[in-house]
C-alpha cells in the first residue's frame, strides 16, 4: 500500500465513522440547545439500540456468519423498530426524568442524567446475557457481541484496489446524509421546528405565542432519540461489534463533538463528528490506537482554548 | 354595565416566600385601554404574569371573555385570545423579523390571512417592513418594542397585556408607539398596559389602577388620577 492510499483509506473509515458520530452529537447538541441539559444518557440509549438490533436480526435468524451479495432485506424492520424505540425511550426519559426538575437547580438534572445513563448501561449488561445465537460465544454478558454486516462485504473498487469501500460506506452515507439534511430542514421551514428555535431563544416568549413549551421538548427528544437510533444500526453494521460499554466510548465522541463544533449548533454537531472522526482514524492510521484519546482530546483543549463556544458555535449567550 | 372582558378578583401570587400580589383585583371592560401604574416593585408585571399564566395564582380567579382561565397553562391563554407584549420585549434575537411575526401567528392555520395581517403589520410599523429579513436582535430598543407589538397581534387576540412598551425606547419612538397603541384601541382592541411612565400612560388610558407594594391603592379615571395630588406627587413629578 502506497502513502496515498493509506491515508485515502484512514479518510474514508474516519469520514464513515465521524458521520455515524455527528448523527448521536446531534441528539446531544439538540436537547442542550433547548433545555442546557448535557443529556449524559444519550450514549447509552444508542447502546440500547445497537443491542435491539442485534435481538431482532436473531429473531430474523440472521448470524454472524451471514454474508448478503448487496444490501439485506432485513434492514428495513431495522430501520423501522430501531428509531421507534430509542425515540419513545429518550422522550420517555425526559418526561419522567427531566421533566419534572425543570424548575429544579441546573445540576438537578444533570445528575439523573447520570442516573439514567447509569440504568442504560446495566440494562445493556443483562441483556448482553441473553442467551441468543447471534450472540456469538454469547453467554457472558459483558463480552463483545458480533454483529453482522447488514451489508455485503465485497469490496465496491475491485479486488485488486488496495483500498476498500464496501456496501458498509453507502450505507452510512445513505443513512447520515438524508438524516442530517431532513433535520435541518425540519428545524428550519415546519411548524415544530420553528417552535423549536422560539423555545432555545427565549422559553417565557415561547410560551406566550401560544407554544406549549413541553411538548416541544418531548418532539426534540423524540427526534433526537431517533437520530440515535438510525446510528445505532449503521455504527454496529460497520464496526461489527457491539457491547454494553459503547454508549460511553461512542457517546463520549459524540459529546466531545458537540462540544468542538459548538454545542447548540447543529452544523458545528455534524463539524465536530467529522473532524473526531478523521482524527480518530489518522491517529490510528498513523500513530497508536493507544494514543488516540490522548489526541482526539488534545485537540478538544487547544480548540476550546482559543474559541471557548466551539467551531460554529455562538459565542457566549446570555439569558435575562 | 357589561361584563368586564377581564377580571382580576383577588390574586394572590409569588416567588417562593415573597408575595408579589397581596391580593390585587381589577377590571377591564372591552373596548378600554386601562392602564396599571406604580413604581419598580410593585407588582405590575406580577399582576400580568399572572394573567398570562406565566406566574401561578395561590389565590383568586383571573376570568376572561366568561371564562374561568385561572390555572389555565399560558399557551392555552395565548388560545383564549388574551396576547402578550412582555417586559423587555423578549423577541428571538436570532430569528429574523419575518420569523419572529410568523410565530406570533403560531396557533393559527390559516395560511391566507396571515399573510394578509403580516402586510397589515408592515403597514402599521413600515420599518419592519423594510426589516423583514434582519435577525430581531439587530433592531434597536424602539423598533424591537415594535416587533413585539406586532408579533403579539399576530394571534388575533381578544385583548393585548402590554408590559412597559416606553421602557429602553428613544423618546421619539415611544411617542409613535404610544399613538399606535391608541389607534389599535380605537380599531376596538382593549389593552391593560402597565407603565411605568404614568404621565404618558394616563394620557391615553380610560381609567387606571395604582399599585403598590402588591396592592390597588387607587383607581379611577385615567384624567382624575391625573389631577391626583397623591399620583401627582408619587408618580407624575413636578410638570413632566
Amino acid at each position: 500500500m502506497t502513502n496515498t492510499e493509506v491515508f485515502l483509506q484512514q479518510m474514508i473509515i474516519g469520514l464513515s465513522n465521524g458521520m455515524i458520530i455527528a448523527l448521536i452529537a446531534l441528539g446531544y447538541t439538540m436537547v442542550y440547545g433547548i433545555i442546557e441539559l448535557i443529556n449524559f444518557a444519550h450514549g447509552d440509549l444508542f447502546m440500547l439500540g445497537c443491542f435491539l438490533a442485534l435481538t431482532i436480526l436473531g429473531a430474523l435468524g440472521i448470524d454472524a456468519a451471514y454474508d448478503p451479495n448487496s444490501v439485506s432485506l432485513a434492514v428495513l424492520p431495522l430501520f423501522i423498530a430501531v428509531p421507534a424505540f430509542c425515540a419513545i425511550v429518550n422522550w420517555s426519559v425526559d418526561r419522567f426524568a427531566y421533566r419534572p426538575l425543570r424548575s429544579a437547580p441546573r445540576l438537578a438534572p444533570l445528575v439523573s442524567a447520570i442516573g439514567v445513563s447509569f440504568i442504560f448501561l446495566n440494562l445493556g449488561l443483562f441483556w448482553g446475557g441473553l442467551p441468543m445465537d447471534v450472540f456469538n460465544g454469547g453467554v457472558a454478558a459483558a463480552a463483545p457481541k458480533d454483529f453482522p454486516a447488514l451489508v455485503s462485504r465485497t469490496n465496491l473498487l475491485g479486488e485488486s484496489s488496495n483500498i476498500i469501500v464496501r456496501w458498509n460506506e453507502v450505507l452510512v452515507a445513505m443513512v447520515t446524509v438524508p438524516m442530517m439534511v431532513g433535520l435541518s430542514l425540519i428545524v428550519r421551514f415546519t411548524r415544530i421546528g420553528k417552535a423549536m428555535r422560539a423555545v432555545a431563544q427565549n422559553q417565557t416568549a415561547a410560551r406566550l405565542m401560544g407554544i406549549d413549551v413541553d411538548r416541544v421538548i418531548g418532539a426534540t427528544f423524540l427526534i433526537g432519540g431517533a437520530l440515535a437510533g438510525f446510528a445505532s444500526i449503521v455504527w454496529a453494521s460497520y464496526n461489527e461489534t457491539i457491547y454494553f460499554q459503547m454508549g460511553f466510548r461512542v457517546g463520549m465522541d459524540a459529546f466531545t463533538a458537540a462540544v468542538l463544533g459548538g454545542i447548540g449548533s447543529l452544523p458545528g454537531a455534524v463539524l465536530g463528528g467529522v473532524v473526531i472522526g478523521i482524527v480518530r482514524a489518522m491517529s490510528e492510521g498513523y500513530i497508536a490506537a493507544e494514543w488516540t484519546n490522548v489526541v482526539v482530546f488534545t485537540i478538544l483543549v487547544v480548540v476550546l482554548t482559543f474559541r471557548p463556544s466551539g467551531l460554529l458555535g455562538t459565542p457566549t449567550r446570555e439569558k435575562v | 354595565m357589561p361584563e368586564p372582558l377581564l377580571s382580576i378578583q383577588n390574586v394572590v401570587a409569588g416567588y417562593g416566600p415573597i408575595e408579589a400580589l397581596k391580593g390585587v383585583s381589577l377590571n377591564v371592560r372591552g373596548g378600554e385601554i386601562v392602564t396599571l401604574i406604580g413604581a419598580n416593585g410593585a407588582g405590575k408585571s406580577s399582576t400580568l404574569m399572572c394573567v398570562s399564566g406565566l406566574l401561578r395564582a395561590r389565590k383568586g380567579t383571573v376570568h376572561f371573555d366568561g371564562a374561568d382561565i385561572t390555572g389555565f397553562k399560558p399557551h392555552t391563554i395565548v388560545e383564549e385570545g388574551l396576547a402578550q407584549v412582555p417586559e423587555g420585549r423578549k423577541i428571538f434575537p436570532r430569528l429574523t423579523v419575518l420569523e419572529n411575526l410568523e410565530l406570533g401567528a403560531y396557533l393559527r392555520r390559516d395560511k391566507q390571512a396571515i399573510k394578509t395581517d403580516l402586510e397589515k403589520m408592515y403597514h402599521l410599523f413600515p420599518i419592519l417592513g423594510e426589516r423583514r429579513k434582519q435577525l430581531g436582535g439587530t433592531l434597536s430598543g424602539g423598533e424591537q418594542q415594535m416587533l413585539a407589538i406586532g408579533r403579539a397581534l399576530m394571534s388575533r387576540p381578544k385583548m393585548l397585556l402590554m408590559d412597559e412598551p416606553s421602557m429602553g425606547v428613544a423618546p421619539i419612538l415611544t411617542a409613535k408607539i404610544f399613538a399606535t397603541i391608541r389607534d389599535l384601541n380605537r380599531e376596538g382592541m382593549t389593552i391593560l398596559l402597565v407603565e411605568q411612565n404614568a404621565h404618558l400612560a394616563l394620557k391615553i388610558a380610560h381609567r387606571g389602577y395604582v399599585i403598590e407594594t402588591g396592592s390597588i391603592v387607587l383607581e379611577d379615571k385615567a384624567e382624575s388620577l391625573l389631577n391626583d395630588p397623591r399620583v401627582k406627587e408619587a408618580y407624575l413629578g413636578d410638570d413632566d
